[in-house]
């Protein structure tokens, strides 16, 4: 056990004895804490028997603070194997320590907010202008196609997402049915319930659910992708052999989500009718054959493309939002994290926001 | 620690991985306050040694002791591995203090002391603290994760490749921080290295390890004459050199 005593009498004004080292550290800060500031002099370290860097940056402490100024060693009697230390701690430390700054959080938030704002603006326009650049060199030369990664991509975000896509559609027009039919039932309108479902999945429910699926499931995958290949330089590599990273790696995922994303809506849409369908014949009573003529007289063609002439939209937002935070990351896995968190949250709240828009821009000329 | 005694001891050590065993009965002494440098082949089961010391490979047969440091104190290691290591979410004096949080209760105004202190004497500056991984150069990464393998002064450090991937100058300047530090804080060193600038410079003894087992032990001059066919492979530029040199 270390101890520090104070000793009136003699040439020492401290004598420190016991180990000082790291794992006593809570007892010896006490103990240095405990020294009064008036009291000078040397301090004997003859009776320590360990030191660690710890230890011997206390002492150093405890010297500076009592021996400022005189030139004299304040610490003496350490033995041989402990004065190397005690004198390389001399050297350091020895900066004013920079006053760290207390940022004000309330403000300082704010302005990292807005200029994290206009910053991913500014990246997300960028993109669109790198992808239309990229789009427009295809459109010239259609040869230059990636088509054999366009193609797998597709197989990714299309093909594979068809059965997760589907099962959520048929459940959320299940329960939209359901509930229809539960409370249009106290005012003996549960016929309209076929008006509802039809209307709400084909404009809106179908095409944006499925587009937050698509965000969650190919945004982020995509953010990851080319995230760690950034991190791993390989984007650095394409360029340096003359290939532009946009069209080799961007342009077919963007392409890809765009072809899939009206297929994935278009299938959703039919799976949420039938679950709404079958809900209305098992709950509501409803045989399907009366469903299908009050759909066919409830919803037109309109609402179908109301529907899906969002969804190329959509599609082209996550895309854009995936492939610019996915450029982002930094060299550490944390960021890839969060960048990927970034995609999935930016994507969304873009999906819907933009949702909001075609519902103003639909409505005002009548469709 | 002037005391001579053993650090390690390794008796008869037996290590593999399926049917292909990599260390085949090996054994060997690693004395208290030397800087003992390993060299082997590529893939010749140098880190699976090392990897087997630290207890992060398990062993088929034979024993690692740790004679000297009984005390829980003295049983502290510090590694330092290849790549540093670091951990990314934390920056590099956060890396510095995350095992002086974990062993013990300092302050935190002592806790960004000690840190700035081992920062510096590792040859960084307390403003470098304020860097993450990602944003240091090969050559800072692997000083701060010295700093980090130093925090609780153990009394046995590992090192993995020191000098890799650092320039000729970047390692002479780490095998001089090495030698000094270990003559400030009196650590035993236990290194494995390629860079036969740091076994000449930096190391008390080598060790040659061929076909898992010992092939050399010594101070350097010993190790070159060495009559082992793959030491004498191993070191032939240098062994000519030295001898043109007359040492």
């Amino acid at each position: 056990m270390p101890s520090l005593i104070a000793i009136d009498h003699g040439p020492c004004a401290l004598q420190a004895s016991g180990a000082w080292t790291v794992t006593h550290v809570e007892l010896l800060e006490r103990l240095c804490d405990g020294v009064s500031g008036e009291r000078s002099g040397p301090i004997d370290l003859s009776g320590v028997t360990a030191l660690d860097t710890v230890g011997a940056w206390l002492f150093e402490k405890l010297a500076r603070r009592g021996g400022a100024g005189s030139s004299e060693p304040v610490l003496i009697g350490a033995s041989p194997s402990h004065s190397g230390l005690l004198r390389e701690v001399r050297e350091l430390n020895k900066g004013e320590p920079a006053r760290r700054r207390r940022p004000n959080p309330f403000v300082d938030r704010l302005t990292k907010m807005a200029r994290d704002l206009a910053a991913d603006s500014v990246a997300f326009l960028h993109m669109l202008g790198a992808v239309s650049i990229a789009l427009g060199r295809v459109l010239r030369q259609p040869g230059s196609l990636r088509l054999t990664s366009t193609v797998y991509q597709l197989g990714r975000v299309g093909w594979q997402a068809i059965p997760i896509m589907a099962l959520i559609t048929f459940l959320i027009g299940a329960i939209i049915a359901q509930q229809g039919i539960f409370h249009f039932r106290k005012f003996g309108a549960d016929s309209y319930v076929v008006d509802m479902v039809g209307i709400l999945v084909l404009r809106e429910i179908g095409v944006l659910i499925v587009a937050i699926m698509v965000a969650g499931r190919s945004g982020s995958a995509y953010t990851a992708e080319l995230g760690s290949m950034k991190m791993r330089e390989e984007i650095d590599a394409l360029s340096t052999m003359g290939l532009d990273p946009v069209s080799v790696l961007i342009l077919p995922r963007v392409l890809a989500l765009i072809v899939a994303l009206p297929i994935l809506a278009f299938l959703g849409s039919l799976a949420a009718l039938y679950g709404g369908g079958l809900v209305a014949w098992l709950y509501g009573g409803m045989s399907p054959a009366i469903f299908i003529a009050r759909l066919r007289e409830a919803v037109s063609v309109t609402h179908f493309e109301v529907g899906i002439l969002k969804a190329p939209f959509m599609a082209l937002v996550i895309g854009l939002v995936a492939a610019t935070e996915g450029l982002k990351v930094k060299g550490s896995a944390e960021s890839l994290g969060q960048q990927t968190t970034a995609s999935v949250v930016k994507s969304i709240f873009l999906v819907i926001v933009l949702d909001g828009l075609f519902a103003v821009f639909f409505a005002s000329i009548g469709m | 620690m002037a005391g001579h005694g053993i650090a390690i001891h390794v008796q008869d050590l037996v290590v593999g991985f399926g049917d292909r065993v990599v260390i085949d009965h090996l054994s060997l002494d690693v004395l208290e306050g030397e800087i003992l440098g390993l060299v082997g082949a590529s893939g010749g089961g140098k880190s699976v040694l090392l990897r087997a010391l630290i207890g992060l490979l398990p062993k088929r047969s034979g024993q690692i002791d740790f004679p000297a440091s009984a005390s829980d104190e003295a049983n502290r290691r510090g590694v330092l591995f290849q790549q540093g290591a670091l951990f990314s979410a934390l920056n590099a004096r956060q890396n510095v203090q995350f095992p002086l949080r974990e062993a013990a209760h300092l302050s935190p105004a002592l806790l960004d002391e000690i840190a700035n202190a081992k920062l510096e004497m590792v040859g960084l500056t307390a403003d470098d603290g304020d860097k993450f991984p990602a944003e240091l150069s090969g050559g800072m990464t692997k000083r701060v994760a010295l700093a980090r393998a130093l925090a609780l002064d153990p009394a046995l450090l590992f090192l993995d490749e020191p000098t890799s991937g650092l320039d000729p100058i970047a390692a002479g300047e780490f095998d001089s921080l090495i030698k000094t530090l270990q003559q400030t804080l009196g650590f035993t060193v236990f290194m494995i290295t390629h860079d036969l600038n740091t076994l000449a410079a930096v190391c008390d003894r080598v060790a040659a390890l061929a076909d898992g087992r010992i092939a050399a032990l010594g101070p350097l001059p010993k190790v070159l004459k060495s009559g082992h066919p793959w030491v004498r492979a191993y070191f032939h530029g240098v062994r000519a050199q030295m001898l043109h040199l007359g040492a």
